[in-house]
């Protein structure tokens, strides 16, 4: 495949393995967190950790879409298509997250409910369309790379004057997630988890550009490199880290300069301003309330609006007690840190949100990662 | 001699009707689309006799059977439909215990309101395939179900096989050190399925690999009489099959990544659908499980057969009491190649 196997050449990855061990000091380690799932996810498939030195840790950030949305807003969703016999879409991994009494999106609808599974926004819209006597509601969800859509699709519904058709918000920001972390007691005070520096979001900073990452690496003092999915994307962002950390640097670098830019995509940043604003407030899982950290549709659009439409009131529900996923979404824990993982926590019976998408930090190691923990003998 | 009036002045209208509950009632609409339909197009000396049951001998030794049921949406997909499917996806299954597949069963689940029309296409394209494998459809069954209880048509297959003598194939034998080598291309039949889900629309040239492999098997065998284990990877894919042979013969695998032959379209698909072509369904594939001095015989001769033409060794077997199915990738590092968690797709064959 051009332009992909390019980033995925086995031979260039060795080489830039030979200069990260090269200039890593070894009295010193390096802890890096890739927020984004698609980092973890390439990581974890590639098998990235076999090349690099002892001394260069990879800690997975909490930027999972699925991840960190909390049961609270899970039950809402269930409830849209239960009590309100509404006609629910979402994104394929959401329907597996768990939700209070047992249930998950795809449980609820093997009872009946009427939730179906789309691939971009616009596939909502059009069963609205196709739907007219039903109320169908988008349960959009994601960063600020899936944010842009459902704002096209709550515009077009306007002019198409459709009246049946709503959107459940539940976008999340990237940067207000990484502050967070930042300013947790773990990390500032305790110093329970060491974090060096940051790898950047690839498709998120294709939206919102490099510069909203500038304000925490001068405030925080830590490098951020932002990267692409691709494995070479993620060693050779390793790297740049590592030669930061080196000569004392915390600047934002991009190594994604092929999709990549200072302002990011104007034309979607004022969709989304025009469509959307602020929330005071949002739940994340393993995070908690983070304030400004999430989106709900204005007023002007209010019509297209499930929460109000529906009167949707939010009750926040505590995960699992044995469940780590919070402290995992932290860095604070690793999977296998967890009494739940790979014995009643597994891909197929998710008890968390980090086992239920392939971005999570659990179901990553879990499909990928986990025969490094035991001893496997080869013929 | 005056010929004898048939019972039905009418014919089955193929162009315009559909199936109603009457066709599968027991009575003369029911006769009538089976005389009509079923037992012209598969037309053999068994059907002819008109019973319930098809009576036959069979030769002394170890007989196989398999079965298999068939619900893939489309029910028509670029390379195959349904009907082939159904004949291809059980002489397969009976084929991979190393067995020359002799009979086959079908039954048929129509939804009320199917088109005639499509149903006779199905059936046909279901003839054809069983002609071409020279495995004829020897008995079977049509019930219709209700509008909205069923999906246009279901069909279930079972088929049995005779196991040549001194044969000894099954998932629980593969042994550390072993071969593995599959067929060709992977994910082949998955990502034509995809190409026309209603709500994935995009074009491709990929057709679906279905296929009855019992000519390959036959080849395999009698140049390799060792091979330990045979299975075609339809759903779940490359990656499922290899755990079930790892979980049945307590062992462990080590695949390499670059050896697996995936078609570029194939990937390049997978890619931006993000699924993994290791866990996408395949039609016309095998894998195999051999002692390692006899691989390159084996590849050899599934190379030398049109349906083996781009076999590979891709890995081999080795002692893990973990029962891990280990990938080196292409990158230079290793992983698991897990069980498929949940589905990837629904409802593929």
């Amino acid at each position: 495949m051009k332009y992909i196997e390019e980033f995925r050449d086995g031979e260039l990855a060795r080489r830039i393995a030979t200069r990260i061990r090269a200039e890593a000091h070894p009295e010193r380690s390096y802890n890096l967190m890739e927020f984004c799932g698609g980092h973890t996810h390439a990581i974890s498939r590639y098998g990235i950790k076999d090349l690099l030195p002892g001394n260069v840790n990879m800690i997975h950030g909490p930027g999972c879409p699925v991840c960190v949305l909390p049961i609270g807003r899970i039950d809402n969703a269930i409830e849209l298509a239960t009590h309100h016999s509404a006609i629910v879409c979402t994104y394929a991994d959401t329907m597996r997250v768990p939700a209070s009494n047992g249930l998950s999106l795809m449980k609820a609808k093997a009872r009946g409910a009427d939730i179906r599974m789309v691939y971009s926004a616009a596939d909502a819209l059009r069963i609205a369309q196709d739907n007219p006597t039903r109320e169908v509601v988008f349960f959009a969800i994601g960063f600020e790379t899936t944010t842009p859509p459902t704002a096209i699709i709550i515009r077009q519904a306007q002019a198409l004057g459709l009246t049946n058709f709503t959107v459940f918000c539940n976008h999340v920001l990237t940067p207000a997630a990484i502050t967070h972390i930042l300013e947790s007691p773990e990390v500032r005070e305790l110093g329970i988890v060491p974090l060096d520096g940051f790898i950047g979001p690839a498709h998120v900073s294709t939206v919102i550009g490099s510069q909203p990452y500038e304000y925490f690496a001068e405030e925080y003092q830590r490098p951020v490199v932002i990267a692409g999915f691709e494995p070479l994307d993620v060693m050779q962002a390793i790297l740049m880290l590592v030669r930061q950390l080196n000569d004392g640097r915390a600047e934002v670098e991009n190594e994604f300069t092929r999709a990549v830019t200072r302002q990011g995509n104007e034309k979607a940043k004022s969709l989304v301003a025009e469509v959307f604003e602020l929330r005071p407030s949002f739940e994340w899982r393993g995070l908690g309330e983070v304030p400004y950290s999430a989106l709900r549709i204005k007023p002007e659009y209010a019509e297209f609006d499930a929460e109000r439409r529906f009167g949707i009131t939010y009750r926040s529900v505590p995960d699992n007690k044995a469940c780590e996923c919070g402290a995992i979404l932290r860095g604070v824990k690793k999977p296998v840190d967890c009494k739940l993982f790979g014995t009643v926590c597994t891909p197929e019976n998710p008890m968390g949100s980090c086992m239920v998408s392939s971005e999570g930090a659990c179901a990553a190691h879990y499909s990928y990662g986990r025969f490094k923990d035991i001893e496997v003998r080869a013929a | 001699m005056t010929k004898v009036r048939s019972d039905y002045i009418r014919p089955v209208d193929f162009k315009n009707g559909r199936v109603d509950m009457t066709h599968g009632g027991g009575g003369r609409a029911m006769a009538q689309l089976i005389e009509e339909l079923f037992a012209r197009a598969f037309a053999n000396e068994w059907l002819a006799q008109g019973n319930d049951n098809a009576l036959f001998s069979v030769p002394g030794g170890r007989m196989v059977m398999a079965t298999d049921s068939h619900v893939v949406s489309p029910l028509e997909f670029p390379g195959g439909d349904i009907g082939c499917l159904a004949v291809h996806g059980t002489i397969n299954d009976v084929a991979m215990s190393g067995a020359r597949p002799l009979y086959l069963a079908a039954g048929f689940i129509l939804e009320e309101g199917f088109p005639l029309a499509s149903l006779k296409r199905i059936v046909e394209s279901m003839a054809a395939a069983a002609r071409d494998a020279g495995v004829p459809i020897v008995t079977g069954d049509t019930k219709v179900v209700e509008q909205g209880k069923g999906d246009g048509v279901f069909i279930t297959t079972t088929g049995i096989g005779f196991v040549p003598p001194g044969v000894e194939i099954s998932g629980d034998r593969a042994r550390p050190g072993d071969a593995v080598l599959v067929s060709g291309t992977i994910g082949d039949h998955g990502v034509a399925i995809m190409s026309l889900r209603e709500n994935l629309t995009f074009e491709t040239t990929i057709r679906s690999d279905t296929a009855a492999l019992h000519g390959l098997v036959a080849s395999m065998v009698a140049s390799v009489p060792t091979i330990r284990c045979l299975r075609d990877p339809t759903r779940g894919g490359l990656g499922t099959t290899l755990n079930e042979f790892a979980r049945q013969s307590a062992v462990g695998m080590l695949i390499h990544e670059a050896k697996i032959p995936v078609r570029a379209e194939v990937s390049a698909a997978c890619e931006f659908l993000g699924l993994d072509p290791l866990y996408v369904a395949n039609e016309g594939k095998l894998i195999a499980i051999c002692p390692p001095e006899d691989a390159t015989r084996l590849l050899d001769t599934m190379r030398a057969h049109p349906q083996g033409a781009d076999a590979a060794i891709i890995g081999e077997v080795v002692a893990d009491t973990h029962r891990f199915v280990q990938m080196e990738t292409s990158f230079g590092g290793r992983r698991v190649v897990d069980w498929l968690t949940g589905e990837q797709l629904p409802r593929i064959c």
